[in-house]
């Protein structure tokens, strides 16, 4: 798998959540990405959505399972979950922090 | 040419051995760095002092003999490898007969774990590492518990990864309680971790050892050389590469009493078959010696300019994350990552601006795993930049590597389209 874009064959939208993924918000697909591009792409949906908004970015790159918690710590957000995602990728749940968010 | 060091053992505090000879380069000091250059990257490979690459030179003319051959060339080459041992024995205050010298740092942890972890096979499967210790240990744990497995034997908690906090220090209350287990053969704990300069809870772990009667195994990698590693180790392995050797040797000292068995084949060397190189191993006793009698010195100057450093780049770096212990750590030892940087494209644009670092990023390549210790601190792993300061470290070039770091950072950054997230 290469960097600069979705991994070939893969969907370019996501595929159908697990069972239990719960309320996954807006979702960003960063799946086939290195790093720190999924880490961007989330940030830049963070830009445009509301303090206490859900996003959920799908990855497969391996520094996203680290990298993601720690931009949510330096950024104020709340990881709320992390699953497995059909195609070996990850799904990372925020809902982002600010004004007017419900801890 | 008289000898490099005696072949008699020579007590601590003997003259130290003058290695260059008349007429060579000043003896003094770290190698000059190319024009233009500055060097921040001393980990694992630190350039060889004039006084080591002197002593390299004299024993390749005195040395380059087979030390098992029992003719005069050999006796030469013997007793110049002898010499070293006991030159390492010295600064680490134990018998020259309890030292052993390895090809390289990697085959010194390899061969620490996986001989106790054979030795002790009756006691149980256990290793307990900390989650940040070199890969080489945490890998070889993992060999030690699979082929324990393979050659049967009383079970155990197999291999036991201790966590670490933000700083990177591991959990000594969780790391005494996995060593208090039955079934426990060794713990491995690094004195300090050479990414991130994290000082770990060794004494605390020696105490928990002594008490579970299991040996202790201290990566002294990193610290040897730069700062006092502390006591209370049943085995010690060091990297002479991080001293500023001038080529690859480990050394592994282990106390009398620790229950060994080796893992390879049988021959004259027996826990390093092979043996290692006269002339390196001659030359990295000359390093280190060097590099102690400038430990003092150089240790204070580095923890001030790495102390700037972290002020520095944490005031003046947007979104940055200084990581590692600021006061309890290494003296030369700083990682850092930015946020939305692509840490390799961060490395190749400070080296173009004449600097060279390190980094534990690994956007480059998915097949890659980025740093694990950084992982396991729970830190950016992208945008990273790891500094190692050699000895002899100027003021100048550090305050010169604050300026540029910003707008080389901005640079990469909008590079990527990540700007004012």
């Amino acid at each position: 798998m290469t960097a600069g874009g979705p991994a070939g064959g893969e969907p370019t939208v996501p595929g159908d959540a697990p069972s239990g993924a719960g309320d996954l918000g807006e979702t960003v697909d960063a799946r086939g990405l290195a790093c720190p591009l999924p880490v961007i792409h989330l940030a830049r949906a963070a830009a445009g959505a509301p303090p206490g908004a859900r996003l959920t970015v799908l990855s497969t790159d391996p520094a996203a399972l680290v990298d993601v918690p720690a931009w949510a710590r330096l950024r104020g957000h709340t990881l709320l979950a992390t699953h497995g995602w059909p195609g070996g990728a990850t799904a990372q749940t925020v809902r982002l922090g600010g004004a007017g968010s419900v801890s | 040419m008289a000898a490099v060091i005696p072949a008699t053992p020579a007590p601590p505090g003997a003259p130290r051995p003058a290695a260059a000879p008349a007429g060579g380069p000043d003896p003094a000091g770290p190698a000059p760095a190319l024009p233009g250059r500055v060097l921040l990257d001393a980990a694992g490979a630190a350039p060889p002092s004039a006084r080591a690459r002197a002593a390299l030179l004299a024993a390749l003319d005195e040395g380059w003999s087979d030390p098992r051959r029992l003719h005069a060339e050999g006796r030469r080459a013997r007793a110049l490898l002898d010499g070293a041992r006991e030159s390492f024995a010295a600064v680490l205050g134990v018998r020259t007969e309890d030292v052993a010298l390895a090809p390289s740092g990697t085959a010194a942890l390899h061969a620490g774990v996986l001989t106790v972890a054979r030795g002790r096979r009756r006691t149980g499967d256990g290793v307990v590492v900390g989650a940040v210790e070199r890969a080489a240990v945490l890998h070889a744990a993992e060999h030690a518990v699979a082929v324990h497995a393979r050659e049967g034997g009383p079970g155990g908690p197999g291999r036991v990864v201790v966590p670490v906090d933000g700083q990177g220090r591991v959990d000594g209350g969780a790391l005494a309680e996995a060593v208090g287990r039955p079934g426990v053969a060794l713990v491995a704990l690094q004195h300090a971790n050479g990414e991130v300069g994290t000082r770990q809870p060794v004494a605390r772990a020696a105490a928990a050892a002594r008490a579970a009667r299991v040996p202790l195994l201290v990566d002294a990698g990193a610290a040897l050389g730069h700062e006092a590693v502390a006591d209370g180790w049943d085995l010690l392995a060091a990297d002479a590469a991080d001293w500023g050797a001038p080529g690859p040797l480990g050394v592994l000292a282990v106390r009398p009493g620790v229950r060994r068995a080796p893992v390879a084949p049988e021959d004259e060397d027996r826990w390093f078959p092979g043996g290692v190189s006269v002339p390196l191993a001659l030359a990295a006793a000359v390093a280190l010696e060097e590099a102690l009698d400038a430990a003092a010195a150089q240790g204070v100057a580095r923890r001030a300019l790495v102390d700037r450093l972290r002020a520095r780049v944490a005031a003046e770096v947007a979104d940055v994350e200084v990581v590692g212990d600021p006061v309890d750590r290494l003296p030369h030892v700083l990682t850092f990552s930015c946020l939305y940087v692509d840490g390799e494209a961060l490395v190749t644009a400070l080296d173009a601006a004449g600097f060279a670092v390190g980094s534990g990023s690994a956007c480059t390549s998915s097949a890659l795993e980025p740093s694990h210790v950084l992982a396991a601190m729970g830190v950016l792993t992208h945008g990273n930049v790891r500094l190692a300061l050699p000895v002899g470290t100027r003021a100048g070039d550090v305050e010169r590597f604050c300026d540029v770091l910003p707008g080389l950072v901005a640079q990469v950054r909008s590079a990527l389209g990540a700007t004012g997230l």
